[in-house]
């Protein structure tokens, strides 16, 4: 009988170099090509090959025109409902970002494991999500003093602030507004994390019982895989949510900087 | 106690933070489709808001598992 191997739900999230460029360097700095990067380079060339199915002009679209007019209305409408007026020159970013997290979401939940592949989620690095929450709250930051300038501050002293709290609540404004990129970071960053470990350690269950006998196989095994293909679906919700979510935020913080309030 | 043991013993405390945080998750819909089933009409247009308070609520119950991470593979 087969000794139970040990569960390391972690080694999926190793960052390995590719192509044997493990060495390559600019500056002092590795720039090796990683199947992290590879995998952004995957998302990519999927979403453009999406976009580029589906900018056709017919009066009467078809299913991949319709799909992608989905998409851009959809991010559309949630610039206009949280950005209000003005909002409309952010529909690229808020467009690109949203897709662009979707489908790295949603490439890193793909079966390939059955062809022997192994699907790599890179927003499940809180380098990756972080950077994708320091870029929107740049934007954010850069809005708001272009537009108003030192009136920005403002922002922190919300309407109807009586002026015996006038100490107390910027304070607590600026923490909770400084917070913001690393919980726009962090939350992603989480989700996917949480997600794939769990499905890691189902499916370590279903290998080791099914080689500790037949009784635990079918005892442990079989329920154990049931739950993985719920968790799969409620994983696809999940990575659409978090991509959701992360556009949203953004658009509201957005709103702040245009109007500030 | 040693040190790894009790790492461990703090992470699996932890874990409550993360079955307190599904009690939240779920007050949120709940009160959201409470509500929306007293004013249907209303719901549609409420829905992004709904999605915000998931989202808090969602980040509050992973930073206790990013503690519990931190515990197990960091300290």
């Amino acid at each position: 009988m087969a000794e139970s191997g040990k569960i390391d739900p972690m080694h999926q999230f190793a960052i390995e170099p590719l192509f044997g460029t493990d060495q390559l360097a600019i500056g002092g700095y590795n720039i090796a090509f990683t199947n992290s990067a590879l995998w952004m380079v995957i998302t990519v060339v999927v979403l453009w090959v999406f976009m580029l199915g589906g900018m056709k002009r017919d009066l009467v679209p078809g299913r991949w025109q319709a799909a992608v007019e989905s998409m851009t209305g959809f991010i559309a409408k949630l610039t206009d409902d949280n950005i209000g007026k003005g909002g409309r020159k952010y529909v690229p970013y808020i467009f690109s970002l949203f897709m662009f997290i979707l489908f790295a979401n949603l490439l890193g939940l793909l079966p390939i494991g059955l062809f022997g592949l192994h699907p790599f989620t890179f927003t499940s690095h809180f380098t990756v999500t972080g950077v994708l929450a320091v870029l929107s709250f740049s934007i954010v930051l850069i809005v708001g003093f272009w537009k108003h300038k030192l009136h920005f501050f403002s922002l922190f002293v919300p309407q109807g602030t009586p002026l015996w709290l006038i100490w107390l609540i910027p304070v607590i404004e600026l923490v909770s507004f400084m917070v913001r990129p690393f919980s726009l970071g962090l939350r992603l960053f989480v989700a996917m994390i949480a997600g794939h470990i769990l499905l890691k350690v189902l499916a370590g269950f279903v290998i080791n019982s099914s080689n500790a006998g037949l009784l635990p196989g079918l005892g442990v095994g079989i329920p154990s895989f049931v739950l993985m293909v719920g968790i799969s679906a409620l994983e696809i919700l999940v990575a659409a949510i978090q991509a959701y979510v992360f556009a949203l935020l953004t658009s509201l913080y957005l709103h702040d900087a245009e109007h500030l309030h | 106690m040693d040190a790894e043991a009790a790492k461990l013993i703090g992470a699996g405390l932890a874990a409550i933070g993360a079955g307190v945080a599904a009690l939240g998750v779920g007050n949120v819909f709940g009160s959201f489709l409470e509500s929306a089933l007293r004013n249907p009409g209303a719901a549609d247009g409420q829905q992004g808001r709904l999605f915000i308070g998931f989202a808090a609520a969602e980040l509050l119950g992973l930073l206790a598992f990013v503690v519990a991470m931190i515990l197990i593979f960091v300290a």
